[in-house]
């Protein structure tokens, strides 16, 4: 993408989740990855299908493809950032092969390690996601800078056959912390309860 | 089943998938477990998922168990080193998690590279709250899996059975 575009970057990650997430599906299941993403989320509304990873960096893709494979005919959106997918990169390629058609990922893209003082990630020194993305055979796959390409994304997030991964460049802002449930056993019994009727 | 009548330790782990609801099975290509997932992948009940490294089936398998569906994750021992922090997330939310681990660096192994890793397999797996199983023999297979299964999936606790290279063979490097 060229200099200009990049230096027009307003979109700021609380709006884009609410964008995204605005008259969500009942049954759409969301994965946060670590960090900023799990507060965005909580902010956006809890949910009974909302899984929040507080830990285990680099693992929310993973369990956005164990879910989409486990629960076909419900859409999974994985909101993450940029560092938590670095860490992860060849998940993509993992995903580009098993290719669930129901998953989607959302990299909330402020090339930056907000959560351990703003340190620069790859992304803002020339690594495309979304081009690694396409490379590994992820078809839907795009980075976004503006609000009119955003809006444009959310129904491809929402409902287009994938996977797709949506490079969402957003401000390097820090918005007040909204902390989620933190316990996972909670989480995972509310979600277990609510898509299989078992705890 | 072998043709006299005693299946095949490889079939017998297959059996237990199978028996115990067994859907998801995520794989590193091993040596070790080359027949195990030759035999998941030709059941059309069964999903098999290649990964490019171990980690990404433990965070996988969490999504498995959320979404009601019961997994396993094949990996040779140096994957173990791969998956520490993803057992993190296996730990602080109690899910179950069946690993059958094809071992190296142990019995009469011949290349020195693998010892390290191989060694460590069961302290570092333990120091992060998974049990830990051995198996040497080719009797023990059935029932340490499906205990591994039970402990796993009714008891929602971490559980690595270590296939011993007494079991699956030793590659040998030195040339005499």
């Amino acid at each position: 993408m060229t200099i200009a575009s990049r230096t027009a970057i307003s979109l700021e990650r609380r709006a884009v989740v609410r964008r995204i997430l605005d008259g969500r599906e009942d049954g759409t299941i969301v994965v946060a990855g670590l960090g900023s993403p799990c507060w965005d989320l909580a902010s956006a509304g809890d949910h009974p299908l909302n899984f929040y990873l507080n830990g285990g960096m680099g693992s929310a893709a993973a369990i956005g493809l164990g879910l989409a494979l486990a629960q076909s005919a419900h859409r999974v959106v994985v909101v993450t950032g940029d560092g938590e997918l670095l860490m992860a990169l060849g998940m993509l390629a993992t995903i580009g092969v098993a290719a669930p058609k129901n998953l989607a990922i959302v990299v909330l893209d402020n090339e930056r390690y907000l959560e351990t003082g703003g340190q620069p990630t790859h992304t803002g020194r020339g690594v495309d996601l979304a081009a690694v993305a396409l490379a590994c055979g992820i078809v839907e796959a795009r980075t976004i800078y503006s609000q009119a390409e955003l809006d444009a994304e959310v129904p491809r997030i929402r409902s287009a056959n994938g996977p797709v991964v949506s490079v969402v460049k957003i401000t390097a802002e820090r918005p007040p912390l909204v902390l989620p449930p933190l316990e996972a056993t909670y989480t995972k019994h509310r979600i277990r309860k609510r898509l299989t009727g078992k705890p | 089943m072998g043709t006299n009548g005693a299946s095949d330790w490889r079939e017998q782990i297959y059996e237990v998938f199978q028996s115990n609801g067994v859907r998801h099975v995520a794989h590193v290509p091993d040596g070790g477990h080359a027949r195990l997932i030759e035999r998941c992948e030709a059941d059309p009940a069964m999903t098999t998922v290649s990964l490019t490294s171990e980690e990404e089936g433990v965070g996988m398998l969490v999504g498995s168990w959320l979404g009601g569906v019961r997994g396993a994750l094949l990996i040779q021992s140096s994957g173990v080193g791969n998956c520490i922090n993803a057992l993190g997330v296996v730990k602080h939310g109690k899910f179950p998690l069946l690993a059958i681990v094809s071992m190296r660096g142990q019995w009469g192994e011949g290349m020195p590279w693998q010892i390290p890793m191989g060694q460590a397999v069961r302290p570092v797996l333990e120091a992060m709250g998974v049990i830990v199983y051995d198996v040497e023999r080719a009797a023990d297979v059935r029932e340490t899996v499906e205990a591994a299964a039970s402990l796993a999936f009714d008891s929602s606790v971490a559980v690595a059975v270590l296939l011993g290279q007494r079991l699956i063979g030793t590659k040998k490097f030195a040339v005499a």
